[in-house]
């Protein structure tokens, strides 16, 4: 992660855009300083030095005229042949083929779902040095998605899908929000993408794909937290993929947490991943989100530390 | 001697007092002061909105206003400040400015006029009134769906839509207005190519704010079906649908916000240099390139949408092209201060603030015609510096310099010039102090529209600093308020035409007599009181040459 990630592109389709904004700076500058240095001067230079009289009155002058319009709009042209090139560079073609990932917006938390099964919130893991293909489409109102080492941003709009290619030249773990206002938690809706060499990206989908796993019977605090689940019917709105019938989910309104103590951030970055921030998510939710679409439930200390060894056994 | 007895006696007549006069008048200096007056009122609430805003986004993880609240304060700030501070403002400037530099006794149709005014006010009550019924929270810009109710159901909504309606229309009628004022009330001799700077691009913006507000208005009530009725059309239909109408009005909107302070520096630059504009024609023309283009380069907002390429490379043409007339204007402003002799008064200063702050704000806007660019800055806080910089920077200083200019023509007396200095120095320096940093912010990733972020490397810092600086700017906002009140009564006395000026407005009395003018000079040139100024050199005896040598009137009576 980079301070300026529009200047520290890690991938093929960011680059020629970075490159462009370095130029495309470089000239802007230019002309400001052009601009306000030739200010300076006349302010200077012209200044009344008490003088009576007027100076001699110029109207215009066409061949001043035209030579600054000539010159605006060489620039002008010039810019305009940099951005058709760099466009077909930055952002190729979609094809229609079976998408790679397909990327679900939610106020505010964004899910991650593969082909096979997988799903994921927060966590964007794909395999590095080659182009991945990604659906974009929101369950309620317009989020946009952009990780700006990795790709140009797109919206992502509910009845719609959106096409994007990114990709990562490199292993790494990369930034990436939500860009289009999207209500009051707006602020909390961020991810990080995780790329990987080919093996291990293969070797955690295949995690990821698979069930949970039961509490096994010596976590005795797990086994309660996992009736907890049941009781409280946190999967009215959270799937956990492979537990009995007993907790039946009706819904995708929260994340999937199937794999919960995998991930690395909570709802949206507001909190990392350690049982500790679990335990403040499960007693103040709404103290922490304040809007966010999961209510701060009744639950007793021993409920929450329970509740918390359940969850952190889902690896 | 008659002995007529007077129709209403004397004695028993209540002399109107001063409120009743600015409710009833229909007299256009009236109205456009009281414009301006009602602006102030918004500017100081959509100020102290921004400053808690600023104090939220302060440091890192700050809980002044958490979620939701913040969004009200960010809505009711941005709609106040475009709609209920610029647009007045600059229709004060308009309503004042427009009959006198043309010659005429008042607008065209003053209680329509009248009745455009307090269509504004009620539009700004109306959305002042919605904190009673869930201050909106969606955005000035209330993208659909999440302003549709299930994701923001309190009537706010409806109050600001209302509120936006009403003002709209208002707004609309006044176009009607100063198209038809400079249309048919100019004065004998008043040809449109000798119609001063300001004038002309007022009357240009008439054009683009009839044809833009309406879309507006219609987007509006398509929500209110929405929101009321429950048709779905953002929806159960198209979502992007919204953002076409409402940038389309949206764009246009930020020209009719720009185009009189452009007009306002296009009088103030050459007075205070003791020349013409330069390049009359070229100004005057690339304004209405401007206007056609304004409406052609909406989808600029849209860049991240996914609209496709054919029409993203369109609109990323017009855009760019509207930055040719843009850039003309300044190298013309540039120019006519060249061999000039420069007065470094407040208004003049304003100018010079002006044209480097607009500059700035121009050539960042550039960098999102580069499709590219923008695919990575757009919604960043880099956005939000870039609009500053031409709303506020821009437009807002011309606005300022505008004021110091029209001070003395409007009250007889000058601004103070100590009070007004400090005043200067302070907006200029707490502006650029706001604004900059968030450029940096925006390469950094800060999303706009957040009510927090998280604790990265410099993110707290620079928003700090931005947030010290917005109050180094509401300090220099406060005195110009100071110094507009007391200079009312203790300015120094200004007379018909303290600055030397050259058109019409100076001619008359400082404030105007009631019908403006009691005679009107021969016109011949674009400068009458040059004219009249300069008796043996008036503008129209000198040959139609353009010519780069100072000196060419000697020379040019030399040969006669
Ligand atoms: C005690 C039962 C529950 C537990 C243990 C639980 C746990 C969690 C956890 C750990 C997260 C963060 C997930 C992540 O970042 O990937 C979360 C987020 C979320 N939960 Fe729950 N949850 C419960 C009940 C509910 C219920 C009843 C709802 C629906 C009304 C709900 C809706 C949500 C939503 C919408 C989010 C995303 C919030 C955001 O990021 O903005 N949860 N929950
Ligand atoms: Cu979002």
């Amino acid at each position: 992660m980079s301070t300026y990630p529009v200047f520290s592109p890690a991938s093929s389709l960011a680059q020629p855009i970075t490159d462009l904004t370095r130029l495309t700076f470089w000239l802007g500058l230019g002309v400001f300083l052009i601009v306000a240095l030739v200010l300076g001067y006349f302010m200077w230079r012209y200044r009344h030095r008490g003088a009576d009289g007027e100076p001699g009155q110029v109207f215009g002058n066409t061949t001043d005229e035209v030579s600054w319009i000539v010159a605006a709009v060489l620039l002008v042209a010039f810019l305009l042949f940099m951005t058709v090139r760099v466009a077909a560079a930055s952002s190729p073609a979609t094809d229609t083929r079976t998408p790679d990932i397909y990327v679900v917006a939610h106020q505010w938390y964004w899910e991650f779902r593969t082909p096979d099964g997988a799903a994921s919130s927060g966590e964007l893991h794909i395999p590095a040095g080659q182009r991945v293909l990604l659906d974009l489409t929101s369950t309620d109102v317009i989020h946009d998605f952009s990780a700006p080492q990795l790709a140009r941003k797109i919206d992502v709009i509910p009845g719609q899908h959106n096409r994007l290619w990114i990709e990562a030249a490199q292993p790494g773990t990369f930034s990436g929000v939500c860009n289009e206002f999207c209500g009051p938690e707006h602020a909390w809706m961020r991810f990080v993408v995780i790329a990987e060499p080919l093996a291990e990206y293969r070797a955690h989908q295949a995690v990821q794909a698979a069930a949970a796993a039961l509490p096994s019977a010596s976590n005795a605090s797990a086994v309660r937290g996992a009736q907890v689940f049941g009781r409280v019917q946190c999967g009215a709105c959270h799937q956990v993929r492979g537990q009995p019938s007993a907790f039946p989910h009706s819904g995708a309104v929260g994340p999937d947490l199937t794999h919960f103590a995998s991930r690395r951030i909570l709802a949206g970055g507001v909190l990392t991943n350690t049982p500790e921030h679990l335990r403040q998510w499960l007693r103040n939710t709404q103290d922490i989100k304040p809007g966010a679409r999961m209510p701060t439930l009744p639950l007793s200390e021993s409920e929450i530390s329970d509740l918390s060894s359940y969850l952190e056994a889902l690896k | 001697m008659s002995q007529r007895a007077p129709a209403f006696p004397k004695t028993s007549a209540r002399r109107p007092s001063a409120v009743w006069k600015v409710l009833t008048s229909t007299d256009h200096k009236s109205i456009g002061l009281t414009y301006m007056g009602v602006a102030a009122v918004f500017l100081v609430l959509g100020g102290l909105e921004a400053l808690v805003m600023r104090l939220q986004l302060a440091v890192p993880g700050n809980r002044l206003l958490a979620g939701e609240t913040y969004d009200r304060f960010l809505t009711m700030h941005g709609t106040t400040m475009i709609f209920f501070v610029l647009l007045p403002l600059l229709l004060g400037f308009t309503n004042y400015l427009l009959p006198l530099q043309i010659g005429a006794r008042d607008m065209a149709f003053p209680r329509m006029n009248a009745f455009s005014l307090w269509l504004l006010v009620g539009g700004g009550l109306l959305l002042y009134l919605s904190p009673l019924t869930g201050a909106p929270s969606q955005g000035w810009f209330s993208y659909a769906p999440l302003s549709e109710t299930p994701f923001t159901p309190q009537r706010g909504v409806d109050l600001w839509s209302a509120a936006l309606i009403v003002g709209g229309y208002g707004t609309t009628l006044t176009a009607v207005n100063v198209l038809v004022t400079g249309a048919r009330l100019r004065m004998r001799g008043m040809l449109y190519k000798r119609l001063p700077m300001f004038a002309w691009m007022s009357w240009i913006n008439g054009f683009i704010i009839l044809f833009a507000l309406p879309c507006l208005t219609a987007v509006l009530l398509m929500l209110e079906v929405d929101r009321l009725l429950g048709a779905g059309l953002f929806t159960r239909g198209d979502p992007v649908l919204w953002q076409h109408y409402f940038w389309l009005f949206g764009h246009p909107e930020i020209y009719l916000l720009i185009l009189p302070a452009w007009g306002l520096i296009s009088e103030i630059i050459p007075v205070f240099s003791r020349k013409p504009i330069f390049g009359y024609e070229f100004v005057a023309w690339s304004t209405v390139a401007i206007a056609f283009l304004s409406f052609a380069v909406y989808a600029h907002h849209m860049f991240a949408v996914g609209l496709g390429w054919p029409v993203e490379l369109a609109f990323g043409t017009t855009s760019m092209l509207i930055a040719i007339p843009t850039g003309i204007k300044v190298f013309n402003w540039l120019a006519t201060m060249w061999k000039g002799s420069v007065r470094y008064t407040l208004p003049m200063l304003y100018a010079a603030a002006f044209i480097v702050q607009f500059t700035f704000g121009g050539v960042s806007g550039v960098t999102f015609a580069v499709v590219p660019i923008d695919w990575q800055l757009t919604d960043t806080y880099y956005v939000v510096a870039h609009f500053h910089y031409v709303l506020f920077g821009g437009s807002l200083f011309a606005v300022l310099a505008g004021l110091h200019y029209l001070y003395p023509k409007f009250t007889g007396r000058f601004l103070d010039e100590r009070l007004g200095r400090w005043g200067f120095w302070l907006n200029v320096i707490g502006f650029n102090g706001v604004f900059l940093v968030q450029h940096l912010l925006g390469l950094m990733g800060m999303p706009r529209r957040v009510y927090t972020y998280p604790d990265l490397p410099g993110w707290g810092a620079l928003n700090l600093f931005s947030t010290v600086s917005g109050f180094v700017l509401g300090v220099g906002l406060l005195l110009l308020l100071v110094n507009l009140i007391r200079s009312r009564t203790h300015g120094r006395l200004a007379g018909r035409d303290p600055w030397n000026g050259w058109t019409l407005e100076w001619l008359t009395d400082s404030p105007p007599q009631e019908g403006n003018f009691s005679q009107l000079p021969p016109l011949h040139s674009r400068r009458p009181l040059w004219d009249l100024k300069h008796p043996d050199d008036m503008d129209h005896v000198r040959p139609r040459r353009h010519d780069k040598n100072g000196h060419i009137r000697e020379e040019e009576r030399g040969h006669q």
